[in-house]
């Protein structure tokens, strides 16, 4: 079975007036298929509000679906039993770093996890250590977290999410509030803990250059996944995903506009050196 | 002017201070203000001094940043001076017209502004020396006892300790939003103090408003970390009694004996 799986997954918000009727409906997620296998790396694209912040939050069982069902590592996330095991496995970070810390020093922050599903004190502190040595912060235990800067509470946010040991994690647009040398540093911690350590990693975006490095990219419109496959199957399809309200990365477009203009250049070139490689090979 | 407050304020040291167990300093400080509150005359003065100047050079905290705390109470240490300088009723001084100022007035003013000021210094030593965690841990296992009269004990210190988290971020949102405001043309600083309040609303709607936002997000975040009340939680960092603990609870009791000895028998 893979990591994740999730069958026609619908999630209402309902609206009430004053009186409590029901004002309107918005599905937010629309029967969404989702499969994740144990250790990839996935991206999950989209404009804002098409759902995607809302799928991550089932992942971690934070929302439970209207309709369908959800397995994470094999456990039915509608089944209340498995709520605490399954926010074990699949950790999460979320957007605003400030606003996910909840201890003044780094190293207790790291801890609060592990504390909360009763690691023995000398474990924790090897899981602080190791956690913080993996997101490269080992040096920062001692400090307040307001001195950091938003790249480095980030990484403290994957370290506090690391010390409870998950299978996966799920990062909620954790760069969207960072400038470009945080989101360098957040997207190589993850990318590095997806390598090494086989951790699957969901990453919820809507900057296209951060889903260059997945395995594999869905995109979401409107509550329904409308497009996947590889970054390269998604990223050939320019005028689609102009459909949806997204740019594709830079040298993707150039190589895009390139073509259309009669060069001959495969569609769906993701970096600088693939381009550079096929404009030599035209002359 | 807002980011200067260093209350609850965290200054990471090794010093013998930091390493006491925090329900030692909680203690300390109880005895503390009880006895800023108890001393009398000069003498009582030098000894408080005394205990405040030693306090102050074991934690091992810059001086300069300790004081730097005090801006925050400037208004209220000159609000409670100027009132206790005038309104004390005795022998007067000096007098202009309606004004008096009696020699019972300079005194008592004196030692209210000490008092104030020595109860912010030493306060912001407890929180200064403790991390906001250890400073709950404290707490919390202090309070055990209360927890069968059906205290919430645990919930309590955890809203403490965030509390005392986000105080700085508040604190800088607060700088941000009167900036962003004042760059709209508001105005903090002129008119009477009905006209000054209610410029305040522009200031503390968007305050709340920001803070219901990061309550909420933190709950979420504090759940997606497995966090379900007290209950079966280990600590990275149990509390313990050590030695040096007990030496402290000691000098505690020496100190406070002496306050109680010289408000008793020397009267100058």
């Amino acid at each position: 079975m893979n990591f994740i799986e999730a069958r026609k997954l619908v999630h209402e918000y309902i609206r009430r007036d004053e009186e409590g009727n029901v004002e309107g409906i918005l599905a937010a997620l629309d029967g969404v298929d989702l499969e994740v296998k144990a250790g990839e790396f996935v991206a999950i694209l989209g404009h804002n509000g098409s759902g995607k912040s809302t799928l991550a939050k089932h992942l971690n069982v934070l929302l439970k679906a209207s309709e369908g069902t959800l397995w994470v590592d094999g456990k039915d996330t509608l089944d209340n039993r498995y709520q605490w095991d399954i926010r074990k496995n699949a950790g999460m970070v979320f957007q605003n770093p400030d606003n996910q810390i909840i201890a003044g020093v780094v190293e207790e922050d790291v801890a609060f996890g592990p504390e909360n599903i009763g690691v023995p004190t000398e474990e924790i502190w090897s899981r602080v250590e190791k956690s913080l040595k993996s997101v490269g912060m080992l040096k920062y235990r001692e400090h307040s977290p307001n001195k950091l800067s938003g790249g480095q509470k980030q990484r403290v946010a994957i370290a506090g999410v690391m010390a409870m040991e998950p299978k996966c994690i799920v990062l909620d647009e954790p760069t969207a509030m960072l400038d470009p040398k945080g989101r360098r540093e957040v997207l190589e911690a993850a990318g590095a803990l997806n390598r090494e350590k086989g951790i699957t990693v969901i990453l919820i975006t809507h900057y296209m250059e951060e889903a260059v490095q997945a395995d594999k990219v869905y995109v979401m419109d409107h509550g329904k996944i409308v497009m996947q496959g590889t970054p390269r199957e998604i990223f050939s399809q320019v005028d689609r995903l102009k459909s949806y309200r997204l740019d594709v990365p830079q040298i993707t477009l150039l190589a895009h506009e390139l073509r259309r203009e009669g060069l001959q250049i495969p569609e769906g070139i993701l970096t600088k050196q693939e381009l550079a490689e096929a404009l030599c090979q035209l002359y | 002017m807002l980011r200067d407050i260093t209350i609850g304020q965290y200054y990471p040291s090794d010093s013998i201070l930091h390493q006491l167990d925090p329900r030692v300093k909680l203690m300390g400080t109880l005895v503390y203000v009880l006895s800023l509150f108890f001393f009398r005359g000069v003498s009582g003065f030098l000894a408080v001094t005394l205990g405040l100047a030693v306090l102050i050079r074991l934690s091992g905290v810059p001086v300069g940043y300790m004081v730097k705390g005090l801006k925050a109470i400037a208004v209220i240490l000159i609000l409670t001076g100027m009132f206790n300088l005038l309104l004390t009723p005795g022998e007067p001084l000096i007098s202009f017209g309606a004004v008096k100022i009696t020699e019972e007035g300079i005194k008592s003013a004196a030692f209210m502004v000490v008092r104030l000021t020595y109860l912010v210094l030493g306060s912001s030593v407890l929180t200064l020396t403790t991390t906001p965690n250890r400073l709950t841990d404290g707490l919390e296992k202090a309070l055990r006892p209360l927890n069968r009269i059906g205290v919430p004990v645990h919930e309590i210190s955890m809203i403490m300790s965030i509390a005392l988290r986000f105080i700085p971020i508040l604190v800088e949102e607060t700088d941000k939003i009167m900036k962003a405001q004042l760059a709209r043309g508001a105005d903090f600083e002129s008119g009477n103090l009905i006209k000054r309040a209610k410029s305040m609303v522009p200031l503390l709607v968007p305050l709340f408003v920001s803070a219901f936002r990061r309550a909420n997000d933190l709950a979420l975040a504090m759940e997606a970390r497995c966090y379900n009340g007290g209950m079966g939680r280990t600590k990275m960092k149990p509390l313990k009694y050590e030695r040096r603990d007990g030496a402290a609870y000691l000098l505690l009791a020496l100190y406070f004996a002496g306050i109680i000895a010289l408000r008793i028998w020397l009267k100058f």
